[in-house]
């Protein structure tokens, strides 16, 4: 016992152990304790069905938080006050959503709510994300809260279930994965780049079956922001998990929030939190090293987030059959620059970019430049707060008079099941996380980027460095 | 909630070759403003089954495929990656579908296929490469020995984790083991 006790612990045992209230045995995983249970209308109706054919109620409505995000329109309403959406269903969704969350007392950030956003960016903006959380939605996306140092994973509609019937899952513990940064970045380059950095070096299958916990200095040095891109990415590489340790930028950053502890509460908090880290010596079942230092503008060529490139590379050589059939898809010419291609469309938004950072980044590189002649620019913040935010320091002015569109809060072109699409062929250079086939509509060719690299590409209209374009606001 | 057990399928298999195919080729987004689960076979790997028109493609592996016959797939590695949907699990079933082989299948897939009585076989890297190489071949899972069974009788074994297996085998999901817990979930809130 005293010696299991001594053995150093890393930052995931300890959230894990928190939170288990059966252990694991060869026959059945642990029983894990959920602390905040994140819902929005896509991943629920079913769950709340399944509710209802057992006779059972949302067992903690007080842990369980709703919010409208993914099927939503980001074009306002018309005169009547009719929300534009894309299809009676998406409504109806929506609807199904409002009804479960009156029936079993659920908070729900309704249309026309102030707080209102993606899922991922209002956890944290509202402070109900939290250090030592336990953290779940029914969005694979979840790992984004791990920035914090909770415990935060992406389940399904049956699991949806099972926490709003026990607020507990069923859970083996998976292996750990430490990456290291190592160094610092370089100016002009951000989270989203170390992430298809990462991503590039391990697979996107690299991850699986692991929490990863990112460290070094060059995690040390980002903003929250930047951590919540990070660790949002983490299941582009496979893994369900991702984490920072919390620190000082972490505690400053919740301070003051509408669900943070207050007072005293708020001194414990921060003794308490200032134990989520992992000790020296801690085990981890794998550990990469990733070299921050050399790391460039990135953006991907490929159907899968794996296949990522610096923007000022040239097109590499298909090699596999899974290679051709995406460059076959993607229409790279191999050999020839990124920045030879024509680009139709940019999306600056969803969980991994749409925070106020990343539309000041966004804003740097458009300030006073125009977007190229037939591209379309759609400029989605995160939440209502993000974009009352940004509008108070006239970001939007920025946007606006570049000829972007500024929109209304959601998931949008990320997922594209809204309204706001690509076209069949269209070359779209995305601030989201996944380059799928057809994840942007049917046929689109989806390029992932930085917020100052897609801003930059719709600039010139190519797939374009942004660096120039932020140095050259440096030095103005 | 429950589904016809799984103890041993016999079936032949449909393959896809390509490495990572995630889940919104599975069932595209456009299909998950649904809040039911039923019909979404209809909607499985759509765009690859119908062109921009909604005609059947004469390419696809789908067409043709008689879902009595053939229930088992096969794909290539890092199986149902991506989004958490699991309207990419109930539109295989829906189709069809009783068993997903795969060299390696993305976790959250694999955990929402197993609630809904979608069986994820992870096999070998030979097991694999032979099932990839004989589309439309015959073969037996059993899910009691863990094994995968070959027209000419060779083997491949397969581990699953030990209460997935169980509750396939049972065709329960595991709400009723949970809520069995409640006595130890209340003493946890408690602490
Ligand atoms: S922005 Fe995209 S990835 Fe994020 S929750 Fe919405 S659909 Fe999912």
């Amino acid at each position: 016992m005293t010696i299991a006790n001594e053995s150093p612990t890393s930052l995931f045992d300890k959230l894990w152990e928190r939170h288990v209230v059966v252990e694991e045995t060869a026959e059945a995983p642990a029983v894990l304790y959920i602390d905040l249970h994140l819902i929005h209308e896509v991943t629920s109706p079913q769950a709340f069905s399944v509710l209802a054919e057992r006779g059972l109620k949302v067992r903690r409505p007080d842990r369980t938080f709703g919010t409208l995000d993914h099927s939503t329109p980001t074009l306002p309403a018309n005169d009547r006050g009719e929300l534009p959406y894309a299809t009676p269903e998406a409504k109806s969704q929506v609807e199904r959503l409002i009804e479960n969350c009156e029936e079993h007392g659920v908070e729900l950030l309704n249309m026309g709510d102030p707080r209102r956003g993606i899922v991922h960016v209002i956890g944290p903006e509202l402070g109900l994300t939290q250090p030592g959380k336990t953290i779940v939605c029914g969005d694979s996306h979840t790992s984004t809260h791990g920035a914090f140092g909770a415990l935060a994973f992406g389940i399904g509609t049956t699991e949806v279930g099972h926490v709003l019937a026990t607020q507990c899952v069923l859970q083996r513990k998976p292996k750990s994965m430490r990456v290291i940064f190592d160094g610092a970045l370089p100016e002009g380059v951000g989270a989203k780049d170390m992430a298809l950095a990462m991503i590039a070096q391990i697979g996107a299958d690299g991850g699986q079956g692991y929490a990863i916990e990112f460290a070094g200095e060059a995690v040390r040095a980002l903003s929250m922001d930047g951590r919540m891109t990070l660790c949002n990415m983490s299941i582009e590489a496979g893994a369900r998990f991702g984490m920072v340790a919390p620190d000082e930028t972490t505690f400053e950053w919740l301070h003051g929030r509408d669900f943070t502890p207050k007072g005293l509460a708020w001194n414990e908090a921060l003794a308490d939190w200032s134990e989520l880290k992992s000790e020296l010596g801690a085990h981890f079942d794998k550990e990469v090293h990733v070299d921050a230092s050399t790391i460039r503008p990135m953006i991907t060529f490929g159907v899968s987030p794996d296949a990522a490139a610096p923007v000022d590379a040239i097109a590499p050589e298909p090699h596999s059959e899974a290679e051709k059939h995406a460059a076959d898809y993607m229409k790279f010419e191999a050999g020839k620059p990124f920045h030879d291609a024509a680009v139709d469309r940019v999306f600056i938004g969803s969980c991994t970019n749409s925070r106020l950072s990343d539309l000041r980044e966004a804003a740097q590189v458009m300030r006073g430049r125009k977007v190229k002649d037939g591209v379309i620019a759609l400029i989605v913040p995160g939440s209502v707060a993000v974009k009352q935010a940004a509008e108070a320091e006239k970001l939007h002015e920025i946007f606006l008079a570049a000829g972007a569109e500024w929109r209304e809060p959601g998931c949008s072109m990320c997922i594209a099941m809204n309204g706001d699409s690509g076209n069949p062929g269209e070359l779209v250079v995305s601030t989201s996380n996944r380059n799928f086939i057809g994840r942007q509509g049917k046929g689109v060719r989806t390029v992932l980027a930085s917020p100052a690299t897609a801003a930059a590409s719709a600039i010139e209209g190519r797939i374009t460095d942004p660096r120039p374009y932020l140095f050259a606001k440096e030095s103005a | 909630m429950s589904f016809d057990p799984i103890k041993t399928l016999t079936s032949r298999t449909v393959v896809l070759t390509q490495e990572n195919i995630d889940t919104d080729q599975i069932i595209p987004a456009r299909f998950l403003t649904t809040t039911t689960k039923e019909g979404l076979g209809a909607s499985a790997f759509f765009d690859w089954r119908y062109d921009e028109d909604g005609r059947p493609k004469n390419s696809s592996v789908f067409n043709g495929v008689n879902p009595e016959t053939h229930k088992i797939l096969v794909a290539g590695s890092n199986f149902g990656c991506g989004s958490s949907r699991e309207h990419a699990p109930w539109a295989l079933s829906d189709f069809g579908f009783r068993a997903v082989i795969s060299s390696d299948i993305a976790d959250i897939f694999k955990s929402n296929a197993q609630k809904n009585g979608l069986l994820p076989v992870e096999v070998d890297e030979e097991t694999h490469k032979k099932l990839l190489a004989s589309p439309g071949a015959e073969v037996t899972i059993d899910l009691e020995s863990c094994e995968v069974t070959f027209g000419d009788g060779e083997k491949g074994s397969f581990p699953i984790e030990a209460f997935a297996r169980r509750c396939l085998l049972d065709g329960v999901d595991p709400l009723g083991h949970l809520i069995n817990q409640m006595p130890a979930i209340e003493d946890y809130e408690r602490q």
